[in-house]
């Protein structure tokens, strides 16, 4: 993961509720806006962010995310943490993929997530829940 | 919790989305187009997404429900008003909308609409007159 310097305090949301994700959503949409993203870039982060949202409340059991505006020396972006303490995902290769699900939706989130950004690492086990880290620069 | 409302143009269902929906209310919104299709015996569903400023798979996975479920209850479904940026975004997320009718704004969502109506009647002369007169006409013996 490209180390970035923070521009201002991250900004942190609970994900507790479907209102929660929304929340996520517009917070993204805002640290997007002021990292001077495209709108097209916006609306990929955004979108991202609020699959992997509802990845941390219905699969996590609820969490928290953690907004922040980066900087790299050549670029801004958007950094967006996502972590719960939930039951880990067991098999990453098949969880990433397409049309792969072990709840109701449609098998997208997680793969699909991981398309619309540039940056993606995550770190899950039954014993640390999950953590999920994206990243969007601005072009 | 938000609820969307439901418009009745004719015989049309105009569903203009117009708040950044939580999951629960894209699910009532589901069952409320279901409900209005029925009780207002509708033919068309239009779905103004213009104010949307993503769509991701959950409110792509609802709007092919609602295209499947009123499909059932006889009518059909455009979704219309996509941004650009929500289209580009949609097709990487790999949602397809199977299904889903889509046109550019409303008036070229109920053109569709009639079009689509006037098929299943089976009349061959334009689209303006696809109404109930014509139902009843072609349904009596």
């Amino acid at each position: 993961m490209t180390a970035g310097i923070d521009l201002g305090q991250p900004q942190v949301q609970a994900i507790r509720s479907d209102e929660d994700v929304v929340r996520v959503r517009q917070l993204v949409r805002t640290a997007a806006v002021a990292a001077k993203l495209s709108l097209v870039d916006q609306t990929k982060v955004v979108t991202a962010a609020s699959e992997l949202a509802r990845n941390t409340l219905v699969y996590g059991g609820g969490g928290s995310v953690e907004v922040a505006t980066v900087d790299n020396g050549l670029r801004r972006g958007v950094r967006i943490v996502f972590a719960d303490s939930g039951p880990g995902i067991a098999d990453l290769e098949l969880a990433f993929t397409d049309g792969y699900t072990t709840g109701s939706g449609l098998g997208l989130g997680l793969s699909g997530a991981r398309r619309l950004v540039d940056e993606f690492a995550i770190d899950t086990g039954a014993d640390r829940g999950t953590r999920v880290t994206v990243v969007k620069w601005a072009r | 919790m938000e609820r969307v409302p439901i418009l009745k143009i004719g015989d049309i269902l105009l569903v203009s989305i117009q708040v950044d929906m939580s999951d629960q209310t894209a699910l009532q919104l589901q069952e409320d187009l279901a409900e209005r299709i029925v009780a207002t015996g509708s033919h068309g569903v239009i779905i103004d997404i213009t104010a949307l400023d993503i769509v991701d798979s959950f409110v792509g996975r609802m709007l092919s429900t609602i295209a499947s479920i009123s499909k059932v209850l006889d009518a059909e479904t455009v979704v219309v008003g996509m941004r650009p940026a929500v289209a580009i975004t949609l097709v990487e997320l790999g949602l397809s909308l199977n299904g889903i009718r889509t046109a550019l704004n409303v008036e070229r969502g109920m053109e569709l609409i009639a079009a689509a109506r006037a098929d299943d009647l089976g009349h061959s002369d334009g689209v303006d007159d696809a109404g109930d007169t014509d139902v009843e006409t072609t349904a009596s013996p």
